[in-house]
């Protein structure tokens, strides 16, 4: 196990300069030059001596070969440069808003798979019952509504039943996780209902599976009480897909939660990417992809790790 | 502490409606009679958050409603009687018969926020850097102050401006709410430092800036002008969507919006809170432009630009976008009630501005026609925010589709929206005219030649105008210069360069424990919070 893994985070090395090198390479041929937007974007003029002293002060000037070396030095020593819009660190511009988007991931995923696993569990036990047919209504609701609708939905009714509405700057939770609890509580249920309506159709489809399964059938003939049969053998195999979509949908919510993110009026990772891909702030986005590319790489990492755990049978590194 | 008599509070209300400020609340004056409190801190919307935290380099609200607080200004605009101006770090001043010389004298042991104390030398430091920036700095309103000669500081607390060429607007100048004084030791380490540093002598203290959420400040115990300001500290929500804020506004999360809400969201928080919000109205000094690039084909045509502006229905759409957006009145270059504003008598004689809009757009069709150009395409660039650009962009476009002209609709974020037409790279574009005083010596300023107005984003190049600009700046004669303004209006729409679309129309939501802040026609005026005060 421990080989395994040290051979997969090796491996996520060559992955990240792979990506590394498409996110560097394919900034600069898209169209738009932070420089313009940044001195012209101000309304004012700007002389083209200008424009090229501020490309020369922010490096852009040298060779291409050259600016991608000093970025990868730099990354690996995990200095990501700095913002060429805000001049500050791209760690700290993403340190600010990692750590509230970080939390309304983990709380819309505990969400999720807490109501999620007894959900997905029930209606694959009560098939074709009311509780299945109230469980897949609740999904099919979950994943029809967007969750930033769902989120509108949600402030205008506690506008309207108790004319209030959660704090929208961000206090962090080791200060007052009262105040964080408040403002962070609302977008994590607006996006992790429709993850739980992702995972628990998940569970129930696989769970439905291992049910026909010969070994079920094999437990309950030698006896075992159902529960153990349920909760040993068919939901610890049942919850392998789901834990790969658990997985998946974490990683996303990182930086994929734009719109939900404005309508709470949330200072998350995912405005950093719109404010700076439209601004064309190519350290920034380097640094957000990779750190989204690390994300995915460690979190699936994480998921086979995990499945080692569920299921007995695979064992890594043997 | 100041108080306010009953007649200078019915005075500040009679001076507001001369501004046209019709639905102006009577709150206004009962926050005035009140005696203030003191304490509290005030959260406000900002629709946008600045790039940086320099009002001399930026043109956005969101860099004046963020920096106001925490800067002071030589004049400024005495709002209830506006558009007069009075002292802010001016104790006093007089200026030479010939209008040629201004001596300024200011308040002793202001302090900055370092704790250095102000002299004259910040002040010709700061003037200095706005008529001549330094390589690598931004000034946007270099332009302004080139009638400036020498800057003299013969004391600590005396400044004399003295100028090469009449500019009888400049005192209003010197009011600017974008002329923030910067510490001369500051510019000397570094000319930029203003866009990333925060040192001023304003009612406030800089906190901190967390990007993407908030700034805030808090109350300057040294600030020179004695018992103010009132609040101990106030937070700028950044609200980048609408809906967002209003939900905040409604929630009791922010207290107020200084920029200006649309129509149907003041509708929307008075209906949903009734007595517990405020509502302030007045016409706007900014308006939208139809601007055409004359450097790219065929707009360098004089028959299709006017074509396009003939086949607007200006009277039509301020009715129906009036409903629906902050868009409203149809006026010239000059804001339509306004002391120097185009009478409608003789507004609907000019190009793109009559009432028979049928037989304006079978004229547009017949010079199109004429200009080869009967089907033509082009892309209108313009910015991505909801209120009021996308009504006014959509709005065009149909307005053009009517004379059978395909137009595709290109909207983006401010700084690429803004940094496309200042590189011309647009065929035509909706522009802004951003003012904070009616006085045409700004007004006009962006229509001038391109090598004079970086922000003609026409491109335009037309000695003519030049000509009547300067003419009547040197003009003390008001209706001498009226009659300049009109020839000079008269010019710029024959020659269909740019042309105001509409005139917008502000509308200012507060709860009513917001007291002491005062209305204007321009959100650029008056957000230093200095005399603002929360009666809870």
């Amino acid at each position: 196990m421990l080989r395994y893994t040290i051979n997969r985070v090796l491996l996520a090395i060559p992955t990240l300069i792979g990506v590394a090198v498409l996110v560097f390479f394919l900034l600069r041929i898209v169209p738009g030059d932070i420089v313009e937007v940044k001195l012209r974007g101000d309304g004012g003029s700007v002389s083209q001596e200008t424009i090229e002293m501020e490309r020369k002060r922010l490096g852009l000037d040298r060779p291409l070969y050259v600016q991608f070396g000093e970025w990868m030095v730099g990354m690996a020593t995990l200095d990501f440069g700095k913002s060429m819009w805000t001049e500050r660190p791209v760690l700290e511009e993403i340190a600010i808003r990692l750590e509230l988007s970080l939390q309304v991931a983990i709380m819309a995923t505990l969400i999720a798979v807490f109501i999620a696993i007894p959900l997905g569990t029930m209606a694959a036990l009560f098939r074709d019952s009311w509780i299945d047919y109230t469980m897949r209504l609740v999904t099919i609701g979950g994943l029809s509504i967007p969750s930033f609708w769902f989120g509108m939905l949600i402030m205008l009714s506690l506008l309207a039943l108790f004319n209030w509405l959660p704090p929208i700057t961000f206090t962090p939770i080791y200060i007052d996780p009262i105040a964080n609890l408040k403002q962070l509580i609302w977008p994590a249920l607006a996006v992790g209902y429709r993850y739980c309506a992702v995972v628990a159709r998940m569970i129930r489809s696989s769970l439905l599976e291992v049910l026909n399964e010969d070994y079920i059938r094999t437990a309950r003939a030698k006896g075992v009480y159902e529960k153990l049969v349920i909760s040993r053998h068919a939901l610890r195999n049942a919850l392998l897909p789901a834990i790969t979509v658990i997985g998946l949908e974490f990683t996303f919510l990182i930086g994929g939660l734009v719109v939900t993110e404005q309508v709470f009026n949330l200072n998350g990772i995912g405005q950093l990417f719109v404010q700076s891909i439209s601004r064309n702030d190519f350290t920034l986005i380097q640094g957000m992809v990779m750190l989204i590319a690390a994300f995915y790489v460690f979190v699936n990492l994480a998921i086979d790790l995990l499945y080692a755990v569920f299921d007995p049978r695979i064992r890594y590194g043997t | 502490m100041t108080t306010t008599t009953r007649r200078t509070a019915l005075k500040q209300i009679g001076g507001a409606f001369a501004l046209g400020m019709g639905g102006l609340h009577w709150d206004m004056a009962k926050s005035h009679a009140q005696a203030a409190k003191r304490g509290g801190t005030l959260t406000f919307a900002i629709s946008a958050e600045t790039p940086h935290y320099d009002p001399h380099a930026s043109d956005t609200f969101a860099t004046l409603h963020f920096a106001s607080p925490f800067y002071s200004t030589l004049l400024r605009f005495n709002l209830p009687k506006f558009p007069e101006v009075e002292g802010d770090l001016a104790q006093s001043w007089t200026v030479a018969p010939d209008l040629m010389t201004y001596t300024f004298k200011l308040h002793p042991n202001v302090k900055f926020a370092d704790g250095t104390v102000l002299t004259s030398a910040d002040i010709k430091a700061t003037y200095d850097r706005l008529r001549n920036p330094p390589q690598g700095v931004v000034s946007t309103r270099k332009a302004t102050f080139a009638d400036i000669g020498t800057i003299e500081t013969p004391d600590p607390l005396t400044v004399v401006f003295k100028m090469k060429a009449l500019n009888a607007s400049m005192l209003e100048h010197f009011a600017s709410p974008w002329n923030v004084i910067y510490s001369a030791k500051d510019l000397a380490e570094n000319p930029a430092a203003p866009r990333t540093k925060i040192n001023g002598t304003g009612p406030f203290l800089f906190v901190e800036h967390v990007k993407g959420s908030h700034v805030a400040g808090k109350k300057n115990d040294t600030y020179f002008k004695n018992g103010l300001p009132y609040l101990d500290g106030w937070k700028g929500v950044f609200t980048l969507q609408a809906a967002a804020m209003l939900n905040a506004f409604q929630g009791g999360q922010v207290q107020a919006e200084f920029r200006g809400i649309s129509p149907a969201e003041r509708d929307r928080l008075v209906q949903t809170m009734g007595d517990k919000v405020r509502i302030e109205e007045s016409s706007w000094t900014l308006n939208l432009l139809v601007c055409f690039n004359i450097e790219k084909k065929p707009f360098d045509d004089v028959r299709v630009r006017k074509a396009l502006l003939m086949a607007i229905d200006r009277w039509g759409g301020s009715q129906g976008l009036s409903r629906i957006s902050t868009l409203r009145s149809v006026g010239g270059v000059v804001r339509p009630g306004s002391p120097f504003a185009t009478p409608e008598a003789e507004l609907v004689k000019l190009p793109g501005f009559s009432k028979d809009i049928r037989k304006s757009r079978e004229d547009a069709k017949k010079l199109l026609a004429e200009a080869g150009q009967s089907n033509l395409k082009f892309t209108l660039w313009n910015r991505n925010l909801a209120m009021p650009y996308t009504p006014a962009g959509v709005f065009l476009v149909d307005q053009w589709r009517q004379i059978g002209i395909e137009v595709e609709h290109k909207q983006s974020d401010t700084a690429p929206y803004l940094a496309t037409m200042n590189a011309g790279n647009h065929d035509v574009a909706i522009d802004f005219s951003n003012l904070f005083m009616d006085d045409t010596s700004l007004g006009l300023a962006k229509y001038l030649s391109l090598s004079r107005a970086p922000e003609n984003r026409s491109r335009s190049n037309d000695p003519e105008l030049d000509k009547l600009y300067d003419d009547h700046l040197r003009e003390r004669d008001v209706e001498k210069r009226k009659v300049m303004i009109r020839a000079f209006e008269k010019r710029l729409f024959d020659q269909a360069y740019q042309q105001p679309l509409l005139w917008w129309h502000r509308i200012i939501p507060t709860h009513k424990v917001v007291m002491g802040w005062k209305m204007s026609p321009s959100h650029n005026l008056g957000q230093d919070l200095g005399e603002v005060w929360l009666n809870s």
